[in-house]
């Protein structure tokens, strides 16, 4: 079985795009994203104001905020800019002002608050309520330390299915799976040294990650790395069991990079690696809690932005190891070995 | 195993090998039955078998994959035993994908032999190799065989069968339609040579075949479109005659070759067609 496992890391480390998708991707990903969405802060808002009596007083004011940009605006492009997007909200002089937005975008929500509050103020409103602004930058509420446990959970569900799935069927395919029939290994070892090998290039995979948000954009792992190592273990046992059960009869790589697709696609969108999957209806939320990679990202999550104890990840464990277990089983039943 | 391409062989071979399931009757190697499990690899533990269409990991080294074939075995060559058997010790940190097809094929050869087999399966071995290759892996068949192995190998050569065999079965169809020593099955022809010739004319008259039938020394007559095949016991005898037969009916010979009596002739006895032409 070590033969067998270290056979499938030769193959691996010598296929040199095989190496850049599973490890040089990911941080390519979380490298462009991190720059996307990078903390600097809500940007200013652009505001048109509509050409007419009084207009360049009125975006004198609004621009003197340190938080607006305004522009007087003729009303046909204003029009095309408030479409597209280009303006938050477009102020029109006047008894009463009005303001024209769509109220279903936050940045024109934001911009509506804001030029009504320089309005008011520029023409004497006093506030009757003593505040102070105590500004706060919480490391772990940004988006990149969202992404990061996302993009790690992602990586273990692509490599194992991957990994797994296209060197058996390739293994299939050139009738290899049958010549180690014709030996006396066990079957379960070769199976087994599936998942073995993976553990191997998990660690490299973790490390490389975890490693760059950390270095990089300062992504802290606030709960124990003992309790991550578990984790990203048992993520890696249940993918590796998945991309069995994927490849356990298809001939060809093209049947079963169709099967894998099918199987990763909907986990990408649903499972919240780019997005919290708060966001699909309620009824959809135990379907998609019930995901494997839901569960484990749910779990990288709480380890590393909420610092929480394995103790209290009993329920997405479970499902995690639910799902490799039971795919290991169904694969070793119906697994073709020519 | 002798038999054109799609006569059975593979299939025959893989049942034997406990790979594919028979429909119906027994197998036995060694003195046993294919069995699931502990039973089935001890078996195997004493097998080396080489399959016709294996492609090996090609990302591999050659001594990487006889680690890892030698690893499934209690007991074993060390690599370099069993490179030293099948000469590719100079290619040892090769990859698989860097090989010729001769090499690959002993390769493939030496992940059997890596075991130390007692029986030795070999699945078309040298089907598409040059010449020289050809001749290096019967050279490594030859030497495991003087070691006291055994080997049940299939091809379509009947030159390699002659060469390599103590017995020999050809195959047909799905059945085994003779066997025996290389020798008994030629000398079931009833001649050790064959008389072939072809007339100018084309075509042979039906009365030219009676009369050849009856002539001295000939055990029988073949006609084909490319001419007449005679199986002749003396040469010597028969062939002055058959020229003789000829001039004397005034038509020209176009072709005459003659050679020792082979397997090929057995099988086209046998089926009426040639090895080589299927």
């Amino acid at each position: 079985m070590y033969q067998l496992a270290l056979s499938r890391m030769r193959e691996f480390y010598r296929e040199p795009e095989a190496v850049f998708w599973v490890f040089g991707f990911p941080i390519v990903l979380a490298f462009a994203l991190g720059l996307a969405f990078r903390n600097t802060g809500p940007g200013k808002l652009q505001v048109g104001v509509a050409g007419g009596p009084g207009d360049s007083a009125l975006a004198a004011t609004l621009g003197a905020s340190p938080r607006l940009i305004a522009t007087v605006l003729d009303s046909a492009s204003a029009r095309l800019r408030l479409r597209t997007g280009r303006i938050a909200l477009l102020v029109i002089p006047g008894d009463p002002v009005v303001y024209r937005y769509d109220s279903t975008r936050t940045e024109s929500g934001l911009a509506r608050l804001e030029v009504d509050d320089v309005l008011q103020r520029a023409r004497g409103r006093n506030d009757l309520v003593a505040v102070r602004d105590d500004r706060v930058v919480a490391p772990g509420s940004r988006y990149i330390d969202f992404l990061i446990p996302g993009l790690l959970g992602m990586n273990l569900l692509g490599s194992g299915i991957w990994g797994v799935g296209f060197s058996v069927v390739q293994a299939r395919q050139r009738k290899l799976l049958k010549r180690y029939m014709a030996t006396p290994m066990r079957r379960s070892h070769y199976l087994l040294s599936f998942i073995l090998s993976r553990l191997v290039f998990l660690i490299v995979e973790v490390v490389a990650l975890v490693g760059f948000g950390w270095l990089l954009f300062g992504v802290a792992v606030r709960g124990s790395f003992a309790a991550l190592a578990g984790i990203t273990v048992l993520g890696s046992f249940a993918f590796a069991g998945l991309g069995l059960l994927v490849a356990s009869r298809a001939k060809t790589i093209e049947g079963v990079s169709g099967l894998m697709n099918l199987v990763m696609l909907p986990m990408w969108i649903l499972s919240g690696t780019f997005f919290s999957y708060s966001r699909f209806p309620d009824a959809m939320i135990p379907f998609v809690k019930a995901l494997p990679l839901t569960a484990l990202n749910d779990a990288l999550r709480a380890v590393m932005i909420d610092g929480a104890a394995v103790t209290t990840l009993g329920t997405p464990l479970a499902i995690v190891v639910a799902w490799g277990a039971v795919s290991f089983v169904i694969a070793l039943k119906i697994f073709r070995w020519r | 195993m002798l038999g054109p391409n799609g006569a059975g062989k593979t299939t025959t071979i893989e049942i034997l090998e406990g790979l594919t399931q028979p429909d119906s009757g027994d197998v036995e190697i060694l003195g046993m039955r294919w069995q699931d499990g502990a039973p089935g690899r001890a078996l195997r533990e004493r097998l080396g078998i080489q399959l016709q269409e294996t492609q090996l990991a090609d990302k591999l080294t050659v001594s990487e994959v006889l680690g890892l074939f030698r690893s499934f075995y209690r007991q074993s060559h060390s690599v370099d035993e069993v490179l030293a058997l099948v000469e590719l010790e100079e290619k040892r940190k090769a990859r698989v994908v860097t090989l010729s097809g001769g090499q690959k094929q002993r390769l493939a050869v030496a992940c059997a032999l890596v075991s130390k087999p007692e029986l030795l399966f070999l699945d078309e071995p040298t089907t598409g190799l040059d010449p020289q290759s050809r001749r290096q892996l019967w050279e490594i068949i030859r030497r495991f065989r003087a070691d006291g192995g055994t080997v049940l190998l299939t091809t379509h050569y009947m030159e390699e069968a002659e060469r390599l065999c103590d017995r020999v079965a050809i195959m047909d169809h799905g059945k085994i339609i003779a066997q025996g020593t290389p020798k008994e099955l030629i000398a079931s022809l009833g001649a050790d040579h064959v008389v072939d010739f072809a007339l100018t004319e084309g075509g042979t008259a039906d009365d030219l075949v009676e009369v050849l039938r009856q002539m001295g020394g000939v055990s029988a007559v073949r006609t084909g479109p490319d001419g007449v095949s005679l199986t002749v016991v003396e040469l010597h005898r028969a062939l002055p005659a058959l020229l003789a037969l000829l001039k004397a009916r005034g038509v020209e010979l176009s072709l005459l070759t003659t050679h020792h009596a082979t397997l090929d002739d057995v099988f086209v006895a046998l089926t009426g067609r040639q090895l080589r032409d299927t």
